[in-house]
């Protein structure tokens, strides 16, 4: 990815290696890559110093991220393909759990105060808060219904009532219900791909999380479809929390109110959306938002 | 001028003969499974359908399909006309006719009646043989690929799985004799034992808990069975799990299910019809097996099926059928056919036995093929 333009590559490796520097680490964090930081009052979801490895330490994949995420906004996380942003998003709602040896290697992450690696907390409770939309849309081969239902389902909601509420509910929130209102027992696979995406989407709302974790949700989907997405990312987000991980800059722009830039591993810089494709203090988020590199 | 003209007709030539090798034994092998299965049904099929013999008769011959195997009496009639029948029908036609002349009589073990013993014997086996399997193979499963850790403890446990399927079957026949039918396996409370104590008697609640063998039954052989087929359900089981896509799996965590309702609910459903069709083969394979039935359940003659007046087993909470011998097909087969000299009396049960046994060994690979394919069109993501 950074073979057409090596000069930043080269500029980005001064900066990687000033932050590695233990004794003014934090420094250069708050200094350099985080001009406009959130305060802890407002955060709800605070990154503190975050090392992340996917082989039991021996090589990290995350590198020293701090900042925190405010609540009832859109954050978005941009950067190359391998730069860390989805590994990060994971470790979010802990769905790195799934790979054996990962292991967070250093610093904290705390939702709503608390630290979410910690012994007493169950990554069950911590899914229900914190949803997540996948990059894939991946409804069950289940009805629509069933597939809305299910996270209320799995936790113990049977009443028919609530869920016919629940299912409405969501699939209005996620701008759905008119179009499947009258199909809710035919097949979740016969929706078309951003039908299916926000069927997801409305899944995940309808165990009402107070955050919601969005890997790349456009990615598979075409512009028309995308363009829906991002209105409802929009209308969700004085519900939810939202962070996004997206590959596409005019997205980030579009729909997120901060942004944060990640290259190999590292924060490079996070700011409001507005600064960091306006007028981003380092100059390897210029060179990337600009599409100098990436 | 054509610059491609075939310069070289040698290595042209070489290229026809390798091919034609290679076609010759492919066809070899067509040519002999389509011989044996056109055998067996020339030979087979007039004693199911007698209707197409020379002789001629009914459509289906219904007594072979539902009578119990019997011994066949051959002899010569008054006339000097040769006849066979089974000794039941024998003993009713020498009461009928206590002037006929029977001469040159010869009794044939195991040759007359049906088949309807070992047909059922066959069912039970393969049905308790496939819910051991079943309970045991996609608990492994489930357990080596959704919640062991990768590392080498699994991996030396797959390996084990890997090294029992190709143990010998006869291997298996001891195995299962030793384990399942001699060593005292089924606990049972009973009181009023006396001084005469059996091995590893626990006295609790004022009687004993004993333990008791199973001895040559229906459930070791099924058992046996079961051990046999594990490795084979275990790696369809897997490859079923593996082919669920990550997706399902990690949607259903995210929206706050436990490990469990996961694999229940969203891998489990998804994963059944692969399970299902590899446990259809894995039951073609258990029907046909005969060295680990011959030492743990079958016999070769009985007069009644497995349900009709079985011995009490003194086991409360196992029904008395399940520890009763009975016949199987394949072991039937092997008795008619190595143990009984080839008559054109004795052929009918040869040859009967053998057509119907593989009619219904090839119904269950349909079943399995039909499945197979009904499952890939309706299940897609």
């Amino acid at each position: 990815m950074v073979t057409t333009a090596p000069a930043p590559k080269s500029d980005l490796m001064n900066v990687t290696e000033k932050n590695v520097e233990p004794s003014d680490k934090h420094v250069i964090a708050h200094v350099d890559n985080n001009p406009n930081p959130i305060s802890a009052e407002d955060a709800v979801i605070e990154i503190d110093d975050v090392s992340f490895s996917y082989d039991g330490g021996k090589t990290n994949v995350l590198n020293n991220i701090s900042f925190n995420i405010p609540a009832g906004k859109v954050t978005a996380l941009i950067g190359p393909s391998g730069c860390g942003k989805s590994t990060l998003l994971r470790c979010l709602n802990r769905m790195n759990d799934l790979v054996d040896t990962s292991e967070v290697t250093n610093g904290q992450i705390r939702i709503m105060g608390q630290d979410i690696n910690a012994n007493e907390v169950d990554p069950i409770e911590l899914r229900k808060q914190v949803g997540m939309v996948f990059q894939k849309y991946n409804p069950f081969p289940k009805s629509i219904y069933d597939n809305v239902a299910y996270g209320l389902r799995v936790q113990g909601i049977k009443s028919k009532s609530k869920l016919d509420e629940a299912v409405e509910k969501s699939l209005q929130r996620a701008a759905l219900w008119k179009e499947v209102k009258d199909r809710l027992n035919s097949s979740a696979l016969g929706l078309s791909g951003g039908q299916q995406q926000r069927l997801c989407i409305a899944r995940t709302i309808a165990v009402s999380p107070k955050i919601v974790l969005m890997d790349e949700p456009c990615s598979a989907l075409d512009p028309i479809a995308t363009a829906r997405i991002e209105e409802l990312i929009a209308e969700l987000q004085d519900e939810f929390t939202i962070v996004i991980v997206t590959h596409n800059m005019q997205q980030a722009t579009r729909v997120s109110d901060r942004t944060a830039f990640f290259y190999l591993g590292r924060l490079i810089e996070y700011d409001d959306t507005t600064t960091i494709f306006g007028n981003p203090s380092v100059s390897q988020t210029e060179d990337y938002v600009s599409g100098r590199f990436g | 001028m054509n610059p491609f003209k075939s310069s070289n007709n040698s290595r042209k030539k070489k290229d026809a003969i390798g091919r034609l090798i290679l076609a010759l034994l492919t066809y070899t092998i067509l040519a002999c499974a389509i011989f044996i299965f056109y055998d067996i049904a020339r030979k087979g099929l007039p004693v199911l359908m007698p209707v197409l013999s020379e002789k001629g008769g009914e459509v289906i011959n219904t007594d072979f399909l539902t009578r119990m195997p019997e011994t066949l009496v051959e002899f010569t009639d008054g006339d000097g006309k040769k006849q066979s029948m089974p000794s039941t029908d024998f003993t009713e036609f020498t009461k009928k006719n206590p002037d006929a002349i029977v001469l040159n009589k010869k009794a044939n073990a195991y040759s007359g009646g049906g088949i309807a013993g070992p047909l059922v014997g066959t069912a039970l086996l393969v049905i308790v043989c496939m819910i051991a399997a079943l309970i045991v193979g996609v608990a492994a499963a489930v357990y080596l690929n959704e919640y062991a850790k990768q590392g080498r403890l699994v991996g030396m446990i797959r390996l084990a799985i890997m090294n029992l399927a190709g143990v010998p079957s006869i291997v298996f026949g001891l195995f299962g004799f030793a384990f399942f039918c001699l060593f005292p396996l089924i606990p049972v409370f009973e009181t009023g034992l006396g001084t005469d104590l059996p091995k590893f008697a626990i006295p609790m609640f004022g009687g004993h808990l004993i333990f008791k063998q199973l001895g040559n039954s229906l459930l070791a052989g099924g058992l046996t069975l079961a051990v046999m087929v594990l490795p084979v359900i275990i790696a369809a089981c897997e490859e079923s799990l593996k082919a669920i896509p990550k997706g399902f799996r990690e949607a259903s965590l995210a929206l706050g299910a436990t490990k469990w309702q996961c694999i229940r609910t969203a891998v489990l459903p998804y994963a059944s019809p692969g399970i299902l069709t590899a446990s259809v083969l894995g039951v073609t394979r258990v029907a046909g097996e005969t060295a680990p039935i011959m030492f743990t359940a079958a016999v070769a003659m009985k007069g009644r099926l497995p349900w009709e007046g079985a011995k009490d087993n003194g086991i409360f909470w196992i029904p008395d059928f399940l520890t009763d011998s009975v016949q199987a097909m394949p072991y039937h087969i092997y008795t008619v056919a190595a143990r009984i000299p080839r008559t054109d009396a004795t052929a009918a049960m040869q040859d009967g036995s053998v057509f119907v046994f593989m009619l219904m060994v090839m119904l269950f690979a349909s079943v399995s093929i039909y499945l197979r394919i009904h499952f890939r069109k309706k299940l897609k993501w």
